[in-house]
């Protein structure tokens, strides 16, 4: 038996590292896909927008719709709401983000900002309480606009968050008027 | 603990296979001369219990999934049909509901016992943490079974649960939706939910064995909590610790069956027999009872992304119990005044439970918010500073000695504690 010279070091090593990485990269290649197909699939992303007729609607009438498993409150303002909603100031508000996802972020939450131009008597806006997710109820609150039963958070006219523990506005959809009376959300 | 094994098979066949695969050695050593403490007392059965409950969860739950369709349209409507058309699918669907909240009474139970007998002191450590694995592993179990049945309160739990994550910075949004597989608890979210479901309860069974190893290295802690020092500080598990085992377990089932039987709504919500409809939220949502006091600490902090921070951390802070607790005594018996602080946490724990319960408006905000402060005060303050100031009682030499003085035999020779 004769003895066998130790290898080179470095020679070895670079072996041992490059075996590492290539099951390394392996090990993340196949992981991508298992982690990935939680995401959600081509069907639901497909159910991406939605054509609502806003005719029907009369003034001081809300209605839900669902958009993409969520709800979306759309609300026919009375004058005395929008008026509300209107008069109160910036500094008042607990978010002053608008949180409407047709204009830019950080643009402040406004009533203007909350609803489209000419058409400030339709509120459109997710029915999902910014805080835990939960639905709030209309016509209720202490700002006449909605209160989410959950953990008790207030939203005015303008379904922006007034009192409670909610962070943010009520996040309004993308959505565009393909008519008069008629929208496409998403 | 475990001596020598002394199994010795006369039966051909067992010996056959003992010769090829030390199995039925394994059991004997363990189940059956398996040494224990003589003087453990009823609260020690609840593990064997957990053992049992375990089991039929796993039982009736294989057997539900046979008529369980996990479907947003349909899984409402299926456990319904367990409970009205298959045969004796109303007990067994009863047994399973009603069993995930009595396995909570008896783990809590038994989380209690660790923590007054000082059982999760050196050399312990690792099987408490285990114990804390276990625990965790059960309530993500119960949390996600509990969506199941689809009703009101599965999916407004779910939703509100879910959305917890939402408040990690920066990754939130994108982690929800992962979790849902949507942009909302849906169908997709139900899937996973009932897949994960069923394969929970064997991730247990590996991390149960894993605790019961660890308990076979150390042996069990006892009343006392000091060490067995000799054979007779012992008596075999079998006879001894079976028995008492079975007795505290009938016990603990006539209560179980009673409810399962007679009332086996009450730990529930009626609510939950409404249909899951994602566009009302029920007027009260609160979690199944078990989660409650965790519930109530993640309520009593303003902040969302604080309160997930410090709900989570009421449960974390468990695994460095061993490390909080800096007193070398173990049973609470001779610790008089960490003795009293148990009986203070275990009311506190308890309370915040009734927080939990209650909608978080006026005065409950702020009991919830001093009996949280007082949870964690507990645990980060009091017991590592009582550790060091109290003075402990004096510890019986061994464990028979304990036991004879309590029966007023021969004369018990105390010495001081270390």
């Amino acid at each position: 038996m004769s003895t066998v010279d130790a290898p080179d070091a470095d020679r070895r090593d670079f072996l041992y590292i490059a075996t590492g990485a290539v099951g390394a990269v392996g090990a993340a290649s196949l992981a991508i896909p298992l982690i990935d197909q939680m995401n959600p699939s081509a069907s639901v992303l497909a159910l991406a927008s939605t054509e609502v007729d806003l005719g029907p609607i009369t003034e001081g009438q809300s209605i839900i719709i669902t958009w993409r498993g969520n709800p979306v409150i759309i609300r026919y303002r009375t004058a005395k709401e929008i008026e509300e909603a209107r008069a109160t100031k910036i500094d008042d508000l607990k978010d002053g983000d608008s949180r409407n996802a047709n204009l830019p972020d950080g643009s402040p939450a406004t009533d203007e900002n909350r609803v489209i131009d000419g058409k400030e008597q339709y509120l459109v806006q997710m029915g999902v309480c910014t805080h835990l997710g939960c639905v709030p109820i209309g016509n209720q609150g202490d700002y006449d606009g909605w209160f989410c039963p959950c953990h008790g958070s207030h939203y005015d006219s303008a379904g922006r968050i007034r009192k409670g523990p909610a962070p943010e506005n009520l996040h309004v959809p993308k959505y565009a008027y393909l008519s008069d009376t008629k929208i496409k959300i998403g | 603990m475990s001596g020598h094994s002394t199994y010795n098979p006369t039966n051909p066949v067992m010996k056959w296979v003992d010769d090829r695969l030390p199995l039925p050695r394994l059991m004997y050593d363990s189940f059956v001369t398996y040494p224990v403490p003589r003087n453990l007392n009823y609260w020690y059965t609840f593990g064997g219990i957990l053992m049992i409950m375990m089991v039929s969860q796993i039982i009736t739950g294989i057997v539900l999934v046979m008529h369980y369709t996990p479907h947003v349209d349909f899984a409402f409507n299926s456990v319904e049909h367990i409970r009205r058309n298959v045969n004796y699918g109303n007990i067994l669907q009863k047994w399973h509901a009603v069993g995930a909240s009595f396995f909570f009474i008896a783990v809590y139970i038994h989380i209690a016992r660790g923590m007054y007998y000082g059982s999760y002191k050196a050399p312990r450590e690792i099987l408490w943490m285990l114990g804390v694995a276990i625990f965790l592993v059960m309530m993500a179990t119960g949390f996600m079974g509990y969506v199941l049945p689809w009703g009101q309160m599965s999916f407004w739990g779910a939703k509100v649960i879910t959305n917890l994550f939402s408040a990690v910075p920066f990754f939130g949004e994108p982690i929800v939706t992962w979790l849902w597989g949507g942009f909302s608890v849906d169908n997709a979210t139900l899937q996973r939910f009932f897949s994960l479901h069923y394969l929970l309860p064997f991730v247990l069974i590996g991390v149960v064995i894993l605790h019961v190893w660890a308990l076979h290295v150390t042996g069990q802690n006892n009343p006392t909590g000091v060490e067995v020092k000799s054979g007779q500080d012992t008596v075999a598990f079998t006879p001894y610790a079976t028995l008492k085992d079975s007795f505290a377990l009938c016990v603990f089932f006539v209560i179980f069956t009673a409810f399962v039987f007679y009332a086996p709504d009450y730990l529930g919500h009626s609510i939950n027999y409404e249909e899951a409809n994602p566009l009302s939220t029920p007027a009260h949502i609160v979690p199944e009872w078990y989660y409650l006091p965790f519930y109530a600490i993640l309520r009593a902090i303003p902040d969302k992304l604080l309160g997930v921070i410090a709900m989570f951390g009421s449960i974390a802070i468990w695994f460095i119990l061993p490390w909080l607790d800096t007193s070398k005594v173990r049973s609470a018996t001779y610790r008089p005044i960490y003795k009293q602080m148990f009986w203070i946490i275990m009311v506190v724990f308890f309370a915040l439970g009734v927080v939990g319960a209650n909608p978080p408006e006026g005065w409950w905000i702020t009991a919830g918010q001093i009996l949280t402060f007082y949870y964690f005060l507990h645990f980060l303050v009091l017991l590592p500073l009582v550790g060091l100031l109290e003075t402990p009682k004096p510890l019986p030499s061994s464990i028979s000695d304990a036991v004879l003085a309590k029966n007023g035999g021969k004369q018990a020779s105390a010495q001081p504690a270390e």
